[in-house]
């Protein structure tokens, strides 16, 4: 059969989501942001929920989430996401209010407003990035940057003596009673970006029944600032992050 | 069941990461040896006959370039 | 005939806020203004209008509600005192950056530092001149009694919205803490969601309809040339704020030969100090600035003419006599008499202050 033959419309599996914008995304090749942007758009349009989502972008590389999704937008301070959050979901309860954030946005400079939101068990979805480094700014150690690794400001690694030791937040966050569904996810493989499709709606569904805070952390590659290709990345991830920061849900209830 | 499947990459939107190339379970995809106009290679069905349009490539690619085709035979 | 009530200028203010339709109200203790959220949860206005009240975990944490809040195109609010105020200084930058209406409320203690929590005038240059980082600036309203820590409330509100701008009632411990008769207004009631729709659909984030695209809202822009341009619209919105929102008080001025400059409680000692002034047969004057951006600088300009000299009376090192100066520009003597760190003068201090600096 020629490849004309099956290029028909009727013969579409898949296409990119409508929620998604044409623009072209600043984001590195290969880079984690990428499929979470485009899962978070394919499940707000599988759920019909495009006129009532209302995200909020922290500081950092997904500052301009705003540009490839097409919903309403707020773009917060440095670690305030979850405030900002927190606001506009008590003002119009009926909406679905995400907060997407990295990892020194949520567990450094946002660790307040983070746990204190989960704790009130705002009825708001979380997506955090967990790369392990500050992105946007160069590659610095992020809390979640493990012993040993190399960036920026630990260029012979990190060391406990010195930096203290990475922060494995989830599973604090998993602690607080406000949170019902809280889960480590990845998005390197076909299966990986299965299950965190699947994580995404949930927390989406939890927050339309009110069942308090749905927190998601995708482990995710910065091959940019690890300085790998996206393909040595992904292993590299695979093989060293994913001991620290074990895959599964922690919490659901 | 078997299916034949296709893809098409939208050159200009891809950067060349190769996660597509490395998910691809028949070898389909490979990057092109030509560059887009942002000079990145991009990815194409090196071996169109191989694709099943199981859909893996456009489900990792984080740039939603891949759009997918299928049919049953 | 309204209902008048013996408030505290912190509870007029609470009960000003469930009046004239406000959504929601986020904040923190700190003294002397906690009495605005205890009112505020004495009232349970989500049983009544619907507001929306959260003690938050900061002060950082309620300048953020706040900016999600007006993102919202929502009547939000939040009171605190000044070491908290430095806090949410950040948030103000980005709110007046991002363009949004909200109405913050500053109980000034004394500083610097954790200071006292006695009142002061203190953070005079902090609303006025910025406070937080960028060319930007708020709209600063100055109270002299409880009856306008009511009233600013709804003024407050009416102009951030008629502006985008955040705006800041600048009180103090005194007037928070003092007891006065307050004429409770009218009720206005809350705007509903459809309404805030039609009003501020087109920037505010209430959901994207499929006739738009999203709304977003943001202060940044990596570009400089968009930046500068967003700068210069900024700057455009200010001026317009200079030539239209001036608002003062002027007791005794018309025949005055001297005239002091004071806002909020140090205006009301300065009341007192007039009828000293007069008793002794000096022609003195007050000039009360009611709004401290827009500064009332025309309305000091012409007075001039007429007078030997001004004195600024502020409970602070000298803040807003900076102001008095440019206004006057060198064309009449402007002294300056202050107490800080929670001191407070009386009348006849300020009379002799006075007849010192001017050799009466």
């Amino acid at each position: 059969m020629d490849v004309k033959d099956i290029i028909k419309p009727e013969n579409l599996v898949y296409s990119k989501s409508k929620v998604l914008t044409d623009t072209i995304m600043h984001y590195c090749p290969g880079c984690s942001h990428g499929v979470v942007h485009k899962l978070l758009a394919e499940v707000i349009e599988e759920m019909g929920i495009q006129d009532k989502t209302i995200g909020v972008s922290p500081v950092g590389c997904a500052v301009f989430a705003y540009k490839y999704i097409n919903i309403d937008w707020q773009q917060a301070a440095h670690g305030r996401a979850p405030a900002l959050a927190t606001a506009t979901k008590r003002l119009y309860p009926d909406k679905y209010v995400v907060a997407y954030q990295g990892d020194g946005d949520l567990a450094s400079i946002g660790t307040a407003e983070i746990m204190h939101a989960c704790n009130r068990g705002e009825n708001i979805v979380v997506i955090f990035i967990n790369n392990a480094i500050y992105g946007m700014t160069g590659g610095q150690m992020a809390p979640t940057t493990l012993l040993g690794m190399k960036t920026a400001t630990t260029p012979y690694g990190r060391r406990a003596d010195l930096n203290g030791y990475p922060l494995k937040i989830t599973e604090l966050i998993a602690q607080l009673e406000g949170t019902c569904y809280v889960t480590r996810q990845s998005v390197q493989n076909p299966g990986s970006v299965r299950k965190t499709k699947k994580a995404i709606r949930k927390a989406l569904e939890n927050s339309a029944q009110k069942k308090g805070t749905s927190f998601v952390e995708i482990v995710s590659a910065c091959n940019s600032n690890w300085k790998m290709t996206p393909v040595q990345a992904n292993k590299w991830m695979e093989e060293n992050m994913f001991p620290f920061y074990p895959l599964g849900d922690i919490k659901d209830r | 069941m078997a299916f034949k499947g296709a893809i098409v990459v939208d050159i200009e939107r891809c950067k060349g990461c190769s996660v597509c190339v490395v998910n691809c379970p028949t070898q389909t995809i490979a990057l092109a040896k030509k560059v887009n106009s942002k000079g990145y290679p991009y990815s194409y069905m090196e071996n169109p006959d191989n694709c099943t349009g199981c859909g893996n490539c456009a489900t990792v690619c984080p740039d939603s370039v891949i759009t997918v085709y299928r049919v049953k035979i | 005939m309204a209902e008048k009530l013996l408030k505290k200028g912190n509870e007029a203010i609470a009960l000003a806020a469930i009046r004239y339709g406000a959504d929601g109200y986020f904040g923190y203790p700190i003294t002397p203004q906690s009495e605005v959220m205890e009112t505020l949860m004495e009232e349970m206005p989500w049983e009544t209008t619907g507001m929306v009240v959260l003690q938050a975990e900061s002060e950082t944490s309620s300048i953020n509600m706040l900016y999600g809040g007006a993102c919202c195109g929502k009547k939000v609010m939040t009171s605190s005192s000044s070491p908290g105020i430095s806090l949410m200084c950040e948030g103000m930058s980005y709110m007046a950056g991002a363009e949004l209406p909200c109405l913050v409320v500053n109980v000034i203690r004394g500083g610097p530092g954790l200071g006292t929590i006695q009142p002061a005038q203190g953070d005079y240059f902090q609303a006025v001149k910025g406070g937080g980082h960028g060319d930007y600036k708020i709209i600063v309203l100055a109270p002299a009694s409880v009856q306008e820590m009511y009233d600013f409330v709804g003024l407050g509100f009416d102009l951030a919205f008629k502006y985008r701008n955040p705006v800041m009632i600048l009180s103090d411990g005194a007037i928070g803490q003092m007891m006065e008769k307050v004429e409770l207004r009218e009720p206005v009631r809350r705007l509903t969601d459809q309404e805030i729709v039609e009003k501020y659909g087109h920037w505010a984030t209430v959901g994207k309809p499929a006739s738009r695209n999203g709304n977003i809202i943001s202060s940044l822009s990596l570009a400089a040339t968009e930046m500068e341009a967003i700068n210069l619209r900024l700057q455009e919105k200010y001026q317009t704020i200079r030539e239209n929102e001036v608002r003062f008080e002027k007791t005794m001025c018309d025949d005055a030969e001297y005239m002091l400059v004071a806002f909020g409680s140090s205006a009301r000692i300065c009341e007192s100090t007039l009828e000293i002034a007069r008793e002794k047969g000096i022609r003195m004057g007050l000039l009360r600035p009611i709004t401290l951006f827009p500064f009332p600088e025309k309305a000091i300009q012409q007075t001039l003419p007429q007078l030997k000299g001004i004195m600024s009376v502020e409970l602070n090192a000298g803040q807003m006599v900076e102001d008095v100066r440019l206004a006057v520009n060198g064309t009449v003597p402007v002294e300056f008499y202050g107490r800080m760190g929670g001191s407070i003068f009386s009348p006849e201090e300020i009379f002799g202050a006075f007849s010192k600096k001017f050799n009466l």
